[in-house]
């Protein structure tokens, strides 16, 4: 796989969040995260429940606007065309896998004329050709995901966002979102994976960002942070302790 | 879906376009409507003719909002006034039957000896019997307010008590009258042809004050613009006429005639 | 007293000999109620959608507008549309009062709120699930109304069989604006209160029946065609 950034995020990057804060119920749940998202390769978010990865990542899309901070797109993105979110339990419309695409495609406004092609090409990505007619929400929660990954790709983002893809299918579902991952960060998509799950982000992550009580605990290229954080708070993580 | 709607609709309307010349509108009491004549005479008559049936108080009323070209009621006083404000061109009598009053078979009241129709009601008031009034301001319920008036009694401090006012048509109240066991005041014409009698019968009759009259009014072009003149004054002429007249007197139910003609001669 | 017995028999030889007052009849009443409601359904849906998924003031009064008028009596409504087409009225000069257009008329507006305030419920229902996932991919909120009237079709049509059963058993409305005129205004129910005037109770009852059957027909048939939809959508 390719390994585009090995150092830490530099000036090109495709997201920037500055001192992001922001309450829930009298809480910090973030509270002043800087983080910087390569522009390209993956960048895993980790960290224990509660760290605010999720809403971290939530900032990113501009579903949740921060009380305090910025989150700042790289230069050139804008909006749900260029930066595309994924569940962890995919919410598919009730029609077929070929009607979903098409309702991304006319909403992220593609045009009319180009969206057969594409059609055909997220379908071929995804592997759902075979499966294209189904009624989407028929099909399991490994094709469902699939269906919503290549949904996010339909206008060709430059940022792709997943939250924990992954955490509710089996393994051999679980392998598929990942060279689905890997082919679309190869592709030159920046990737943001949300991800509990320490192999995961060894088989795919470039970078890893650790979250703690809503900050940026540790930041650093995955091969050394896997098998040696810094921080105290991942080295707690990996050692099974409970970090509170 | 949208198409299929818009198709519908314009279907629907062009229903009553299509048919929007040569016809008029009749507001008139239930009665006749009731007792079938409007079924019987209007085939001799062969032009279309809409009949709107209400109550004479409501019909007289839409009327007035110019909602029909020919009124045909029985409530002389209320006709008169309709032409004397200009809403109605003139008032010709037209036919007539009489009231009846109606009761359950046993007659707690004892209204069937009584020597008139006020010594009736005044019987029906001493023994406080039920009493369903049509409460609606139709025809009939002008005449029984009359004839209450007459024989001196106000039921009116008894409403809710024997004296039961039910709002309704003709039939809805002869309806309630039967279930309930209740004397009643009704047209002949409508009692005639009443399928849902039970053990009611005609307890009290033939009292010059039952006398019932119809009448039949054009409504004033003056007044209401829209009115199709032509086909008002071409129903009136002809139910006025010896040929109408006739239609009107060959209508029977059960063997028994519901209408007597009485119009002017011309 | 005339009986069921009798009211069955007067059902079953009206439909046996397919009376041509009955066929007329029944006809104009699936005429009039189906055209109004789908009209109240073209109006219905998005101001239904509007109400759950829009934000403007007004809002909250409105919606409380459309659940209350869901209890209005036919005759207010009648009234009200009379009122309006009367020779008097503002609308007179159209000449629409004692035609099927103006029952149509009376008919719709009796049903809008059911189909407005149904489908505000099913499209908030389905908003909770589809909000992020349709924010997430730039919906404004047009689109948003559309995917979710979409794909909330079967309930939808069920909001749909509500307002025809309220606009098919209705008495009130087509009675004062229509004027039960034989051969033009005359649907199933106003020809069972004329029967029931006349003291034909079992005729009166006989049409009822007809009227259920025609109801029940009309509620297999959406559901067959529900389930097909179903199977194509698994909702």
């Amino acid at each position: 796989m390719l390994r585009l950034v090995a150092s830490g995020p530099g000036p090109d990057a495709a997201m920037r969040l500055e001192g992001v804060a922001l309450r829930r119920g009298g809480r910090r749940v973030l509270d002043g995260l800087d983080l910087a998202v390569p522009s390209g390769g993956i960048t895993a978010i980790m960290g224990p429940n509660g760290a605010g990865k999720s809403l971290a990542l939530r900032v990113m899309a501009g579903l949740v606007r921060p009380d305090e901070g910025a989150a700042i797109p790289g230069e050139g993105l804008s909006g749900p065309r260029d930066i595309a979110l994924v569940f962890q339990k995919p919410v598919l419309l009730r029609r077929s896998v070929r009607a979903n695409l098409r309702h991304a495609l006319a909403l992220y406004g593609v045009p009319r004329r180009a969206r057969r092609d594409r059609l055909g090409e997220l379908l071929d990505f995804g592997r759902l050709a075979a499966i294209a007619d189904s009624p989407a929400r028929a099909l399991s929660g490994g094709e469902q995901q699939r269906v919503a990954m290549v949904r996010a790709l339909a206008a060709r983002p430059r940022l792709l966002l997943l939250d924990e893809p992954t955490a509710s299918l089996d393994p051999q579902a679980t392998a598929a979102i990942e060279a689905l991952i890997a082919d679309t960060a190869a592709a030159g998509t920046a990737v943001v994976l949300v991800t509990h799950d320490r192999g995961q982000a060894g088989r795919l992550a470039d970078h890893v960002c650790f979250l703690h009580k809503g900050a940026l605990a540790e930041s650093a290229p995955a091969g050394p942070f896997l098998l040696a954080p810094k921080s105290p708070e991942a080295q707690a993580y990996f050692a099974g302790r409970l970090l509170l | 879906m949208r198409a299929l709607s818009a198709a519908l609709c314009l279907a629907a309307l062009a229903l009553p376009v299509r048919a929007s010349d040569g016809f008029i509108v009749v507001q008139s009491t239930t009665s006749t409507q009731n007792s079938g004549l409007y079924d019987a005479i209007l085939p001799r008559y062969g032009g279309e003719v809409r009949v709107v049936a209400v109550g004479t108080g409501q019909a007289i009323r839409n009327a007035r909002n110019c909602d029909g070209d020919v009124l045909l009621v029985h409530a002389r006083e209320a006709e008169e006034a309709f032409v004397a404000e200009g809403y109605g061109v003139a008032r010709h009598d037209l036919m007539y039957n009489d009231f009846v009053l109606v009761g359950p078979a046993n007659d707690p009241a004892g209204v069937a000896g009584a020597a008139d129709i006020d010594a009736a009601l005044s019987a029906i008031a001493a023994a406080r019997a039920p009493f369903a009034s049509r409460g609606d301001d139709s025809g009939t319920h002008k005449k029984e307010r009359a004839l209450w008036a007459g024989a001196g009694i106000d039921p009116d401090e008894d409403s809710g008590t024997w004296y039961r006012e039910t709002g309704s048509g003709m039939g809805a109240t002869l309806n309630i009258a039967t279930g309930m066991g209740a004397y009643a005041l009704t047209d002949r014409a409508t009692w005639i042809a009443y399928r849902n009698k039970g053990d009611h019968r005609i307890l009290a009759e033939g009292d010059a004050a039952l006398f019932n009259q119809y009448g039949v009014v054009a409504v004033n072009p003056a007044r209401c613009p829209a009115v199709r003149v032509d086909g008002a004054r071409a129903f009136v002429g002809w139910l006025l006429s010896s040929e109408g007249q006739a239609a009107i007197a060959d209508h029977r139910l059960d063997g028994q005639q519901l209408f007597f003609p009485n119009a002017a001669g011309e | 007293m005339q009986g069921f017995g009798d009211a069955f028999a007067a059902a079953f030889g009206l439909i046996a000999r397919l009376d041509a007052d009955l066929v007329e009849i029944v006809g104009l009443s699936l005429q009039v109620s189906l055209t109004a409601t789908l009209l109240a359904c073209a109006i219905g849906f998005p101001l239904g959608a509007v109400l759950a998924v829009g934000r403007f003031p007004g809002r909250g009064a409105l919606t409380v507008l459309v659940n209350a008028l869901m209890g209005l009596p036919p005759v207010v409504v009648g009234l009200v549309v009379y009122l309006m087409l009367s020779r008097a009225g503002p609308l007179g000069a159209l000449g629409l009062l004692y035609t099927p257009a103006a029952m149509i008329a009376a008919q719709t507006l009796l049903v809008v709120p059911i189909v407005a305030a149904l489908t505000r419920q099913i499209v908030a229902d389905l908003d909770a699930e589809y909000h992020e996932t349709l924010r997430s991919m730039g919906a404004g909120a047009g689109a948003r109304m559309r995917t979710l009237l979409w794909d909330g079709r079967l309930a939808l049509t069920t909001a749909g069989l509500a307002g025809m059963g309220r606009a098919l058993a209705e008495v009130g409305a087509v009675m004062i604006v229509g004027g039960n005129i034989d051969h033009v205004t005359r649907v199933m129910t106003t020809a069972i209160a004329l029967e029931t005037s006349r003291g034909e109770l079992a005729l009166a009852l006989g049409l009822g029946m007809v009227l259920m059957v025609l109801s029940l027909a009309l509620n297999a048939l959406a559901m067959g065609a529900r389930m097909g939809a179903a199977r194509m959508a698994h909702a």
